[in-house]
C-alpha cells in the first residue's frame, strides 16, 4: 500500500501547487492579503506531499519491492543500503522526483524564511514555483511515473548500473540538483519584481542567499560528477566537454555572472535590468540542461523523435517558462527604473566585464552543445563538437578574464584608480610572473600552456588573499593587532577571497595535467614501471569475492626511491545481475599528486595490459572547487545575507515594548 | 532498457557502453604502439581529435570500442607508412565526414559556430561602451533640498540614540 500512498500523495503535491499558483494569482489580482498569504501554507503542504512520495518510494526501494517497476528494473536485493537509497535517483523517473522534491523544498524554505519580503512579493514568487513545480508534477505524472506496479512480478530486480553504485555518484545528483533547481528561486524572484514592477537593492538582498546557496552546491555537484568521472571512467581524465557536462556548466557560469551582477544591485542599486534578464538566463540554463539529459534528445535526434513524449513534455515546460519569461522580461523590463551610476573605471565596470565575459562563456558552451542538435535537425549534416572546439574558444575567454580578477576586487567602488590597484598588488603580480618564468625555464621543451596557466592560478590565488591582507594592514597595528584584523573582517570578504582563491587553486591542477607521465605496456608478475618519481612493481593477480561482485585485481606495490609506500589494486569488477566488466581505476594520493593504475585484459600468460599515469597536483583541481563552494558557504553565513530577519525580529520587539 | 538507466552524467557512459557492446577493453593496447616514440606521439595527437563514431562524444583515443580500435591501427599503418597527418584527416574526412573531426572545421556550416563566441563578445562590449558614452559618467542627480537636509539630520540623531539598531553601517 505505501507505494499507493506515495502516488497519491504525488497527486496531492500536484494539487497543492496547482493551488500555489491559483490562489496568489488570485489574490494578487483582487489585492487581497488573506488570499495572498495561502501561498505560503501550499508551498509547505506541497513540499510535504513530494516528500512523502518521495519517502514512499524510497521505502519500495528499501524493501526491494519489485513489484514496482521502478524498482525492479533498478535495484536488486542483494545491494547494500546506501546503493538502495540511491538506487531511488539512479534513474529517469526517480531523479524527476528529486528534482521536485528540491524544487519544492526551496519554495517550502522561502515561504518559511525569515526575510522579510513584501507580501505581494512573495505570493508573486511563490505562485512562479508553485508553476513550475506543477509543470513538472505534471510530467512525472503523466510521462514519468515511478509508482507503476506489474502483475508480473520479477523475483529478481535487475540490478542497479554497476558504474551507478558509487558513494561519489550516489550524492552527485542531489548536489547536482540542488544547484540547477535552486536557481529557480532567482528566477521566480526575477518574475516577481517585472510582476510586481519594482526592484531595488534590497530584492538582490532577498534574492543573494538563494543564489549563493545554488552556486555553492552546484560547484560541489560539479567537482563531485568530475572526481567522479576521473576515478570512474578509467582513462583519467577530469572534464570532456560532454554535453550532459556542459548541462552543467552552462548554469554555472550564468549563475557565477548572476552572483557577482547581484552584489553590484545590492551595493550600488545599479545593473537592475541586466540582473532580471540574468536570473531569468540561469534558470533557462538549468532548464536546457535539464532538458538535454532527460529528453533523450543527446543520444540522437532520432531517438528523440521515435519516442518523444517526454522530450516534447519538457520542451513544452522549457518554452513556457523561457518564453514566458522573456516575454515578461521585454514588456516590462521598461518599467524598471536604471540607478547608481559609475565611472568607466571602477569595481562595477569590472564586475560588467566579468558579466559580459562569464554570460559569453555561458552562450558558447551553450550553441556548442546545441549546434550539432541543431545542424542535423535542419540540414541532416552530422558534426561534432568535442573537446578542442570548447578548448580554442574557452580558454581565450577564461584565461584574461582570470588575469584580470584580482584587480577587479582591488578597485574601489563608483570611480577607482587603476594604477593604485595595480601598484596594491604589484607584488603579487611579480611574485606570480618570477614563478611562472622559473618553471618555464626549468621545463623547457615540455608543455607552455602549463606553466603560463599554473602562474595565472598563483596570481589568482596570491591576489585574492593578498588583498584581503592589504585591506587590513596597518604598518602601526604589529603582527598580532593585523590578524585580528584580519580574522575582523566581514566573513563574505573571506568567502569571496576564498571563491577567487579555489579557482586560481582548481587552475593551477588543471595547468598541471601538463605535466603528467604516461606509460602503457603489458605487465607480468614482478614487472616494475615508472610513475613520475615512483615506480611500480606487480606483486600478484587475485581473483576474490566483494559483496555484490565478483573482481580481478592486480596488485602493485608502490615504491619511491628508498621506500615502500604502499599498495594499489586497480582490476576488473563483475556485479552481480550484470555480465559487463567493470574497470575499477586504482589510485594513491601522493601529496598533492597521485598515482592513477587502469588495468585492460587479463592474458591467459598471466600478464595483464596497464595504463599508468603520475598526475602532478591533480588533487588542486576538485581541491579547489571545494575551496570555492567552501568560500560561498562561508559568504551565506555573513550578517549581511541574513540582515532581513534580525531586524523584523528587533521591530516585533520594539513594537511590544 | 538502457535508456532507463539513466543519471546525469552515467546517461552517456551507458550508452556508450551500450554501444561498444564489448567488456571495456583499454583505450589504447600496448600492442597497438608503435615502435617509432616520434610516430606514437603524432598517432596520440591525432587520435585525440578523432572522433569514436559509434561513442557519444568521445575520441578514438580515449574509445575503447572495436571500431576506435581499428581507426587507432589504421591511422598508425599510414603514419607508419611515411603518410602526413594532414593526408591521414582528409581521407578520413571523405570516408566518414566532419562527423569524425571532434573539432569542426571552419567552413559556411559552422560560421555560427566559430564566430559566435566572438560575435557575442564584441556585440556586448560594444553595447557597453555605447552606454557608458551616452550616459553620464559622473552622479548628477539634484543635491538634497533643506528640508531633506533637515530629514536626514533628525533621522541619523535618532540612530544615533538608539544603539540597539540593527542596521549594518552602525557596526565598528
Amino acid at each position: 500500500m505505501t507505494v499507493e500512498w506515495g502516488h497519491f500523495a504525488l497527486i496531492l503535491a500536484l494539487v497543492l501547487s496547482l493551488c500555489q499558483v491559483g490562489l496568489p494569482f488570485w489574490g494578487l489580482v483582487g489585492r487581497d492579503a488573506a488570499l495572498m498569504q495561502t501561498a505560503r501554507g501550499t508551498a509547505v503542504g506541497s513540499f510535504v506531499f513530494t516528500f512523502l512520495a518521495f519517502t514512499a518510494l524510497s521505502y519500495a526501494y528499501v524493501q526491494s519491492d519489485f513489484s514496482v517497476i521502478n524498482v525492479a528494473m533498478n535495484s536488486h536485493s542483494t545491494k547494500p543500503l546506501a546503493y538502495k537509497i540511491s538506487g531511488v535517483w539512479s534513474n529517469h523517473e526517480g531523479s524527476m522526483l528529486l528534482w521536485v522534491l528540491i524544487l519544492t523544498l526551496f519554495a517550502a524554505l522561502v515561504a518559511m524564511a525569515r526575510q522579510a519580503i513584501p507580501l505581494s512579493l512573495l505570493a508573486a514568487v511563490l505562485m512562479v514555483q508553485g508553476a513550475v513545480a506543477s509543470a513538472f508534477l505534471s510530467f512525472i505524472l503523466m510521462t514519468s511515473n515511478p509508482f507503476l506496479r506489474t502483475l508480473d512480478v520479477p523475483a529478481e530486480g535487475r540490478g542497479l548500473n554497476p558504474i551507478l553504485q558509487d558513494p561519489g555518484l550516489a550524492i552527485h545528483p542531489p548536489l547536482l540538483y540542488i544547484g540547477y533547481v535552486g536557481f529557480s528561486i532567482a528566477f521566480s524572484f526575477a518574475i516577481g519584481a517585472l510582476i510586481h514592477g519594482r526592484i531595488d537593492a534590497v530584492w538582490a538582498r532577498f534574492v543573494r542567499p538563494w543564489t549563493l546557496l545554488a552556486w555553492s552546491f552546484l560547484t560541489l555537484g560539479i567537482a563531485m560528477g568530475s572526481y567522479w568521472a576521473y576515478y570512474e571512467l578509467g582513462w583519467g581524465g577530469f572534464w570532456f566537454w560532454d554535453p550532459v557536462e556542459n548541462a552543467s556548466l552552462m548554469p554555472w557560469l550564468a549563475g557565477t555572472a548572476l552572483l557577482h551582477s547581484t552584489v553590484v544591485m545590492e551595493k550600488r542599486d545599479a545593473l537592475k535590468v541586466w540582473t532580471i534578464l540574468l536570473s531569468i538566463l540561469t534558470f533557462s540554463m538549468s532548464l536546457i540542461g535539464t532538458f538535454l539529459v532527460r529528453s533523450g534528445v543527446l543520444t540522437s535526434v532520432h531517438t528523440f523523435a521515435s519516442d518523444p513524449s517526454r522530450g516534447k513534455f519538457i520542451l513544452g515546460i522549457l518554452v513556457f517558462f523561457i518564453g514566458g519569461g522573456l516575454s515578461l522580461f521585454a514588456w516590462r523590463a521598461n518599467a524598471l527604473r536604471q540607478g547608481g551610476l559609475f565611472a568607466p573605471i571602477s569595481r562595477e565596470a569590472g564586475l560588467v566585464l566579468n558579466n559580459l565575459v562569464l554570460a559569453t562563456m555561458a552562450a558558447t558552451v551553450l550553441i556548442g552543445t546545441l549546434y550539432p542538435l541543431v545542424l542535423e535537425a535542419i540540414s541532416g549534416d552530422k558534426i561534432s563538437v568535442g573537446a578542442p572546439f570548447f578548448e580554442t574558444t574557452m580558454l581565450p575567454l577564461f584565461l584574461p578574464l582570470a588575469v584580470l580578477q584580482p584587480l577587479g576586487t582591488a578597485l574601489s567602488w563608483k570611480r577607482a584608480d587603476v594604477w593604485a590597484a595595480m601598484n596594491r598588488l604589484s607584488w603579487a603580480f611579480g611574485l606570480s610572473l618570477l614563478v611562472m618564468g622559473i618553471v618555464l625555464y626549468a621545463t623547457r621543451g615540455g608543455s607552455v600552456l602549463a606553466p603560463i596557466g599554473a602562474g595565472i592560478g598563483l596570481w589568482l590565488v596570491l591576489g585574492s588573499l593578498g588583498d584581503l591582507w592589504l585591506r587590513v594592514w596597518r604598518a602601526k597595528a604589529g603582527w598580532v593587532g593585523n590578524l585580528s584584523r584580519l580574522t575582523g573582517l566581514p566573513r563574505s570578504a573571506w568567502g569571496t577571497a576564498l571563491a577567487h582563491a579555489g579557482l586560481g587553486i582548481s587552475l593551477i591542477g588543471i595547468a598541471a595535467t601538463g605535466w603528467g607521465t604516461e606509460v602503457i605496456s603489458t605487465v607480468g608478475k614482478g614487472a616494475e614501471v615508472p610513475a613520475g618519481p615512483y615506480r611500480l612493481v606487480l606483486e600478484q593477480v587475485i581473483t576474490r569475492n566483494g559483496p555484490d561482485y565478483r573482481e580481478t585485481i592486480g596488485r602493485f606495490q608502490v615504491y619511491s626511491e628508498h621506500n615502500k609506500l604502499g599498495v594499489i589494486e586497480p582490476g576488473k569488477r563483475i556485479f552481480i545481475g550484470q555480465t559487463m566488466p567493470k574497470t575499477e581505476a586504482g589510485l594513491m594520493t601522493l601529496g598533492l599528486g597521485q598515482i592513477y593504475a587502469s588495468l585492460g585484459d587479463f592474458q591467459p600468460d598471466g600478464t595483464v595490459s596497464l595504463r599508468l599515469y603520475w598526475k602532478p597536483l591533480v588533487v588542486l583541481i576538485w581541491g579547489g572547487a571545494l575551496v570555492m563552494a567552501f568560500g560561498g558557504f562561508l559568504s551565506l553565513l555573513d550578517r549581511r545575507s541574513r540582515i532581513a530577519a534580525p531586524r523584523k525580529a528587533g521591530l516585533a520587539q520594539g513594537d511590544a515594548a | 532498457m538502457w535508456q532507463r538507466v539513466q543519471s546525469l552524467p552515467a546517461f552517456v557512459l551507458v550508452v556508450m557502453l551500450a554501444l561498444s557492446g564489448l567488456a571495456p577493453l583499454h583505450a589504447v593496447e600496448p600492442d597497438e604502439r608503435l615502435a617509432d616514440p616520434a610516430q606514437e606521439v603524432r598517432a596520440r595527437a591525432l587520435s585525440s581529435g578523432l572522433r569514436c563514431l559509434v561513442c557519444q562524444n568521445q575520441s578514438i583515443d580515449d574509445s575503447n570500442a572495436p571500431l576506435a580500435r581499428d581507426l587507432r591501427i589504421l591511422l598508425r599503418e599510414r603514419i607508419a607508412a611515411g603518410d602526413d597527418d594532414a593526408t591521414i584527416t582528409r581521407d578520413l574526412v571523405a570516408r566518414y565526414g566532419d562527423f569524425i573531426l571532434l573539432q569542426p572545421p571552419f567552413n559556411p556550416r559552422t560560421l555560427v559556430l566559430w564566430t559566435a563566441p566572438f560575435v557575442l563578445l564584441a556585440a556586448g562590449g560594444w553595447i557597453l561602451f555605447n552606454r557608458s558614452r551616452r550616459r553620464p559618467a559622473v552622479d548628477k542627480t539634484a543635491p538634497l533640498t533643506e528640508q531633506e537636509r533637515e530629514n536626514l539630520r533628525r533621522l541619523l540623531a535618532q540612530d544615533q540614540a538608539d544603539p540597539h539598531s540593527d542596521h549594518p553601517n552602525h557596526r565598528a
